[in-house]
């Protein structure tokens, strides 16, 4: 019997191997892309900007729709219940993936979770009104130390990148501020552009998006972004920090080894298009290559680096 | 500004795209669940074949369209087949119940049309400064926006003032269930999974107006519309003769319209809501608005569609999607190549015209599409038997609360809501309370432990809540319309009480 069965495995490997390694994994129609927030913010601009190159290269449709709820929450506890044939993926963010389950049960973990690709970062910017009189780093940390707490700065959400990057700053420079929580980066924007706050934690894409509007004082990068050549980073200036919010894809834990490996590629593909590239990073993004293959060591570093940071703030037990 | 781009816009290519958008958005529009979010999502990708200014005078067409779509099963069905449209239901529904149906679609169309048109214009020529109104509110002045609309409930509860606010609570208390929006706190979930992505506003719509009128359609052997022995057409004379007479009213609620829909945070549930009870407000006393007024209709509609022209204010000049679809529709551009934000108007500037002269087409043409899909709706409605039209219907609410994101905790969320509304309104209790809370309850949460971090920080509380002059004019106005009926009422008790 089981020598039956063993037979049967070897032959569909040779079928396989003679069709070749694609056979066992392949698109047959259009795929369904799920943003599990709204629209308009980072994941769904980096999401619409893969879409065209995904056409283009694979022939298939990458219909993007929106899952909000419970800041991603009811988007990821529900992927590894949709279907695994690689028609189905789902977009990621970090710190959320990380961070949630770690507070309380929401019924997805982040190990649980089958990441394949991360494709690109935020990096983590303090942006100020173009009129603010903080013309420097410098001069609002000043401001803070002269004033501590008074210095209020909004940024998107609560334990969010933008929030632990306040708490990590606000460490290293020794100063009190005071962080808002906004719905989302627009909101944030908008209430630094209506003088609520006297800055916002931001990313570089709100520097690409406002222009003129908005002075950047630092990003958290290792080097200066091609499209900012004269924004200093944070290393330059003394503070250790560079990260941002990360974004990767997922398919559900049922899809195989091969529908995995497949995905993994293709995004890759897309990932080192120069036209995709260049439309990237002229968005203010800053790109990533993590693959499938080196998920598992990334993740494991950001886990350790999220939570150590989340349980110094208090933000988790 | 020329008008080398009004012609670019009129390209035929261009007026059939906006012609199919305006059918497509209203047909999505008018059916509970489907949202203009949704068909714009699976659109985008069809434009980017396009040049930026197609692309973009589809899209705005489909966002028009199912604005105004929403209106039809509000009145027909007592259920807003968008959040916008909730105040329609008010006069839309008790007007179709008295055989009014096809008037009332005729006006709704008319009245969104004329709004439409002011948003658009104000787009047109007014966008750049216009757009300061979106940086002016604060989060105080959000917390205050919200207390306004919780204080019409006052003023929409007749005589149920009481039963009203509880509602309007139990609302609020709905809409801390989940994860909390900015504190990112779980709440009130009893560590169920079900409850972790709350309460939504367009399922709890369904529920707790679509179900109760479905119950009582099963419970009751009368027709679910009184007709008249022969409905020849849509009413387009009366209608039209009826718009002329309450232009003020219009032209008032598209104003309103135009400014909230400019507000990142409001967005058209609220603007119909401000434009209805200020039509309420400055009522003749021959008019029994909740009762099937037209003026209540016309006010809801105007202002909801003059959020579209609105919304694009921020999105255009600032960058700043003021809706949902707005967001959508600034990726669309992001793609194309074109930036947005500051420099919009003065890089793309031949897009954006493009764009306006697109959006004013679509309205327009809304006009003769409006009323002939109304006309077809309205005669589908009535004459449908009541065997076929509820468990349509009931379908149909299953189907769209799922869809909106693929999500059985919402269809399970959406029929208890749906029989918890049926049953408390049996004591009295309006789902439109409860709706009002649910969507204004994390507004007015927010901006109120924004601006209290804001306050505290700079050690100016009081001077962050009620310093303010935006903050000051909302809370005049609160308390006018909190007070106000309370006068009016003992004025006529005192004028009853003489002989």
């Amino acid at each position: 019997m089981l020598k039956k069965q063993l037979l049967k495995y070897a032959a569909a490997v040779a079928i396989c191997a003679t069709i070749g390694t694609t056979s066992a994994a392949e698109l047959k129609g259009p795929v369904s892309y799920i943003i599990p927030f709204g629209p308009g913010g980072e994941s769904d601009i980096s999401a619409r900007f893969q879409q065209p190159f995904f056409k283009e290269k694979f022939g298939k449709d990458l219909v993007i729709s929106y899952q909000p709820g419970g800041g991603g929450a009811v988007g990821w506890a529900s992927l590894n219940g949709l279907n695994g044939d690689g028609h189905t993926i789902m977009g990621v963010n970090l710190p959320h993936i990380i961070i949630k389950p770690a507070q309380k049960d929401v019924g997805f973990t982040t190990e649980g979770l089958n990441t394949f690709y991360m494709f690109h970062y935020t990096p983590d910017a303090i942006v100020v009104t173009a009129d603010s009189p903080y013309k420097t780093l410098a001069d609002l940390v000043a401001d803070a130390k002269a004033n501590p707490g008074e210095v209020t700065m909004s940024g998107s959400g609560k334990a969010s990148a933008n929030h632990l990057a306040q708490i990590k700053f606000d460490k290293l420079a020794g100063t009190l501020t005071t962080y808002v929580p906004f719905k989302g980066t627009g909101a944030a924007v908008t209430a630094l552009l209506g003088k609520q706050t006297k800055a916002e934690w931001g990313y570089t894409t709100v520097g690409a998006k406002q222009g003129d509007a908005v002075r950047m004082l630092a990003v958290a990068m290792d080097e200066r972004h091609p499209l900012f050549p004269d924004v200093p980073t944070f290393r330059e200036l003394g503070y250790d920090m560079t990260g941002g919010a990360y974004r990767g894809i997922a398919l559900p834990d049922t899809a195989s080894a091969e529908t995995t490996k497949l995905w993994s590629d293709m995004i890759g593909e897309i990932n080192n298009d120069g036209d995709f590239r260049k439309q990237m990073l002229d968005g203010g993004f800053a790109m990533l290559d993590v693959g499938a293959e080196d998920m598992e060591a990334f993740m494991a570093a950001r886990v350790e680096e999220y939570l150590n940071d989340a349980r110094e703030a208090g933000l988790i037990k | 500004m020329d008008f080398s781009q009004f012609v670019a816009a009129l390209t035929p290519f261009n007026i059939a795209l906006a012609l199919f958008g305006v059918v497509a958005g209203t047909v999505v529009g008018s059916i509970p669940g489907l949202t203009a979010t949704m068909a714009l999502a699976v659109l985008v990708p069809v434009t980017f074949s396009m040049d930026p200014a197609s692309a973009l005078i589809l899209l705005g067409a489909i966002y028009t369209g199912a604005i105004y779509g929403g209106a039809y099963a509000a009145i027909l069905l007592n259920t807003p087949g968008t959040p916008s449209a909730i105040a329609t239901t008010f006069d839309g529904y008790p007007m179709a119940k008295r055989g009014d149906g096809d008037l009332a679609v005729a006006l709704a169309c008319f009245a969104s049309v004329f709004g439409g048109m002011v948003g658009a214009l104000a787009l047109l020529f007014l966008a750049p400064p216009l757009s300061k109104v979106a940086l002016a509110f604060g989060p105080v002045e959000y917390f205050w926006l919200s207390i306004f609309g919780l204080s019409l409930i006052a003023s929409l509860s007749n005589g149920n003032l009481m039963k009203g606010l509880a509602g309007g609570a139990f609302g609020m208390l709905l809409s801390t269930v989940g994860v909390a929006e900015i504190s990112a706190d779980i709440r009130l979930t009893f560590g169920s999974q079900t409850l972790i992505g709350g309460f939504g506003v367009v399922g709890a719509l369904i529920g707790l107006y679509c179900i109760p009128v479905l119950i009582d359609l099963v419970a009751v052997p009368d027709r679910h519309l009184k007709v008249e022995e022969n409905v020849k057409s849509v009413r387009i004379g009366d209608a039209f003769r009826l718009a002329m007479r309450s232009k003020f009213n219009l032209i008032r609620s598209s104003v309103i319209g135009t400014l909230v829909g400019i507000l990142p945070g409001a967005g058209g549930s609220v603007a119909g809501l401000v434009a209805y009870s200020e039509a309420k407000r400055t009522a003749k006393p021959h008019q029994k608005f909740g009762e099937g007024e037209p003026d209540g209709i016309m006010a809801t509609e105007s202002a909801n569609s003059a959020t579209v022209g609105g919304g694009f204010i921020p999105t255009l000049v600032l960058g700043i999607p003021g809706t949902p679809p707005d967001a959508i529709v600034l990726g669309a551009l992001l793609v194309q190549g074109v930036r947005t934000g500051p420099v919009m108007f003065t890089q793309s500037g031949s897009i954006v015209y493009t764009f306006i002269y697109g959006l004013l087409i679509a309205t327009i043409l809304m006009l003769p599409i409006g009323l002939l899909i109304g006309r077809y709706a309205y005669k589908s409605i009535v004459t449908i038997p009541k065997a076929v039209l509820v468990p349509t219907v009931g379908f149909m609410t299953i189907i769209g609360t799922f869809s909106i994101r693929n999500s059985v905790s919402d269809v399970i969320i959406m029929l208890c809501l749906g029989v918890f509304g049926w049953v408390v309104a049996r004591f009295g209790f309006a789902a439109s309370p409860i709706v009002l809370g649910l969507i204004l309850g994390p507004i007015a949460e927010q901006g109120f432990v924004q601006g209290w971090t804001i306050g505290a920080a700079t050690k100016n509380l009081f001077g962050m809540f009620f310093g303010r002059p935006i903050s000051q004019a909302i809370l005049a106005f609160t308390l006018i319309t909190l007070i106000l009926p309370i006068i009016l009422a003992r004025k006529k008790a005192r004028v009853g009480a003489e002989p």
